[in-house]
């Protein structure tokens, strides 16, 4: 019954809690073939005097350290030749238990988790928890919210296309691709900087708005990086749109025809490279997108070049949409729901010292109202309920649907937090783009499809 | 309130035990089919505060188990349009009605909650009938209700019709003792890797999965981490056939 009377009950009913013995794969298999391990170098020197006339067949493990699989991903290739006629994703090298963890925090501190799943879209994947989560409060987020969640989200979908293109362009070979990729993102990371005050992982999204209102001379700022970003992504189709490497190693390279793309899941750049039309911020809006003049790139290809060259174009209609709310955020307003049970008490604002409490908010918590002490203390640390139920929120991320299914015991914690992340998802199709081609061009397949690993394990 | 047997599972970390308990509990043998069960247990007091008796003044606050209500007509929006299109095809393919528990509407979307004997000719209807043409199954995940809900481990289907632009959600509710629910690949071949991380997540087994492994996890893990009863600390570290040297032919730097 009480606390003190348990380890004598443990004794009494004879219930040691003993570990189950593990069962470990057996390394001593009589069948395994022959074995080689290299980290690289000419296979000639490898192989010696092994004799491998007898089979022209080779199962190749590729990763999960390998600098061209785009993270830890490990590809398992069966190859004859140089032809794969097998190919396997392996994953979960980079699984962190964010959903598990999300279940031992409140609402909103479940947000640092999920913005560090898929680690290039940050914005996203806050923007599709909170979405959810919203659905279940059924509350209703200010317009300046809503516009500068929109923000960060196409300033998020340029810098990680950036990256799309850059560290494909390394892994084929393009490294100029890849110096201009990361630096041109890294103008995008400042002004996340700026909004946010982090460059990555912001946490900025929050269930009911966003933490922060813009911050002083962000006009200025959001101007300069128009302007360059109007300068700067033209030199992509300069260096590599008509580059007759680029076109011979990405054209005709991980074709996944729309078939292909709706069995499977696949959404995002690959399946409008396919040719449809599929962007949930015109077919599905959420956040005000129906206000926004934009439009859908697509393609007929299905193949690797057709999905850079979307990105490309994608990056251009993102910086439509961060003009239009540049013009839209003129209007002032709150930022986070009125509802004092869910907004966070306080805006922070910068301090002296740099670090910054809202020094009037601390005067009246610690001088004037006892209630507003304990209100702001029950907020913080306990959090608050989210009606029992269920909700799924999805928004288009750069690399697909990016939805939450969001559950609530009608707590101050999630229940259950699972994301549809457009990697996992997409990643499935490895085998169906890779199967009868080169092994030098499964990695401009995977490079072409652009998982995160941090988003695919989670 | 607790049995003493209840408090020793709580502080024994046994994952066999575990695992064990997760099968045995759940079973409730009064649940009747085509009735969804309640979603939490019915709680006492205030939140996160059981250890240090009723300082609160709200020891006796009883919340009643919170159970997805079935939804009246007209549902609203679409919805209704997509439940007519259901009946019309299931009657044409010859579905019985039993094969829907039932129908909730909330939070601006829908869900059904189906019977698994059904599911797969369900989610054939509603990928093919062509007033439903849900093409793409969005996402498959499972949620583990707690160790006292009865038919505790779900899974919910996400489907997608890009055709007609709706969403809706499929639900489906087993007991910890019988977690087998049919696979869903046949019909979305998206299922594949889903259905794999709700294995090693959850433990449901997917009859007729064309290779259910763990996906996630190491290939040797014991347990299915996303289940509530799994043990979140207080167990011994294991490393995968690792073993420390002795110290006289450890790596030494001097």
């Amino acid at each position: 019954m009480s606390e003190m009377s348990e380890p004598g009950t443990r004794e009494a009913t004879g219930t040691s809690p003993a570990v189950p013995e593990r069962q470990y794969v057996d390394l001593d298999l009589p069948e395994q073939g022959r074995m080689l391990t290299t980290v690289g170098g000419d296979f000639d020197d490898v192989l010696g005097e092994t004799d491998f006339t007898d089979s022209e067949q080779l199962i190749l493990n590729m990763g999960p350290q390998h600098p061209s699989t785009h993270g830890v991903l490990r590809l398992i290739l069966e190859v004859e030749g140089e032809t794969v006629i097998g190919a396997r994703a392996v994953i979960g090298y980079l699984h962190t238990g964010i959903e598990k963890s999300c279940e031992s925090r409140t609402w909103t501190q479940a947000v640092q988790f999920l913005t560090r799943a898929d680690y290039l879209s940050p914005s996203f994947n806050e923007a599709a928890y909170c979405l959810a989560v919203e659905k279940l409060l059924g509350i209703e987020v200010p317009r300046r919210a809503q516009v500068m969640r929109v923000l960060l989200m196409e300033i998020t979908r340029i810098t990680s296309h950036l990256v799309a293109i850059a560290t494909g362009g390394m892994e084929t070979g393009a490294l100029t691709g890849m110096t201009m990729g990361f630096r041109d993102r890294e103008e995008g990371l400042h002004l996340m900087e700026l909004i946010t005050g982090l460059r990555m992982n912001q946490g900025f999204i929050r269930p009911g708005g966003v933490a922060q209102d813009m911050p002083d001379g962000w006009q200025d700022r959001l101007d300069y990086f128009c302007a360059l970003m109007d300068k700067r992504l033209p030199e992509y189709d300069e260096l590599l749109t008509g580059q007759p490497i680029w076109k011979a190693r990405l054209k005709d390279v991980g074709v996944l025809p729309l078939q292909g793309c709706l069995q499977l899941g696949v959404t995002g750049p690959p399946l409008r490279s396919a040719g449809l039309a599929w962007d949930l911020r015109k077919t599905m809006p959420y956040s005000g997108y129906e206000e926004y003049d934009f439009d859908v790139p697509t393609t007929s290809g299905a193949d690797s070049y057709d999905r850079y060259l979307l990105r490309v174009a994608e990056m251009h209609e993102s910086l439509k949409i961060i003009r239009q709310c540049r013009q839209k955020l003129a209007e002032p307003g709150p930022v986070m729901v009125q509802d004092r049970k869910i907004g966070w008490p306080a805006q922070l604002s910068l301090g002296a010292d740099g670090t910054g409490n809202s020094l009037a908010h601390i005067r009246h918590i610690m001088g004037e109202s006892m209630e507003s002490l304990i209100h702001h203390f029950k907020l913080v640390t306990e959090g608050f309920p989210v009606p029992a139920g269920q909700a799924y929120a999805s928004v288009e991320g750069p690399r697909g649907e990016l939805g939450a299914h969001v559950v609530s015991n009608g707590g101050t914690k999630p229940w259950r937090v699972h994301l549809r992340d457009p990697g996992f998802v997409n990643l499935q199709a490895i085998s169906a783009m890779c199967e009868g081609g080169m092994v030098s061009d499964v990695v401009v397949a995977v490079a072409s499809l652009d998982p995160v690993l941090g988003g695919v394990d989670r | 309130m607790t049995s003493a047997d209840d408090s020793v599972k709580k502080v024994a970390p046994d994952i066999a035990r575990q695992q064990e308990a997760a099968h045995s509990t759940g079973l409730a043998p009064d649940v009747r089919s085509g009735v969804v069960p309640p979603t939490t247990s019915e709680r006492h007091g205030m939140f996160y505060a059981r250890d240090s008796g009723d300082t609160s003044g709200y020891g006796g606050l009883v919340r009643p188990p919170h159970v997805p209500q079935a939804s009246e007509r007209p549902y609203g929006g679409y919805f209704d349009d997509v439940a007519d299109a259901l009946a019309d095809a299931m009657a044409e393919r010859q579905i019985p009605e039993t094969a829907i528990e039932q129908i909730t509407v909330a939070h601006g979307e829908m869900t059904v909650y189906v019977a698994r004997a059904h599911l797969v000719e369900l989610l054939q209807t509603l990928r093919d009938d062509a007033a439903l043409r849900f093409e793409l199954a969005s996402s498959v995940s499972g949620v583990d209700y707690g160790e006292d809900v009865p038919r505790r481990l779900h899974v919910v289907y996400e489907l997608l019709s890009m055709t007609y632009r709706r969403r809706v959600r499929l639900e489906v509710a087993v007991d910890a003792g019988d977690a087998t629910v049919p696979s869903a690949v046949s019909v979305y071949p998206t299922a594949d890797w889903h259905e794999r991380e709700v294995w090693d997540m959850f433990g449901i087994a997917f009859a007729g999965h064309p290779g259910l492994t763990r996906i996630l996890m190491p290939d040797d893990w014991v347990g299915h981490p996303q289940r509530k009863d799994y043990p979140l600390g207080g167990i011994p570290v294991e490393y995968k056939g690792h073993e420390i040297a002795p110290p006289d032919q450890r790596r030494a730097y001097t």
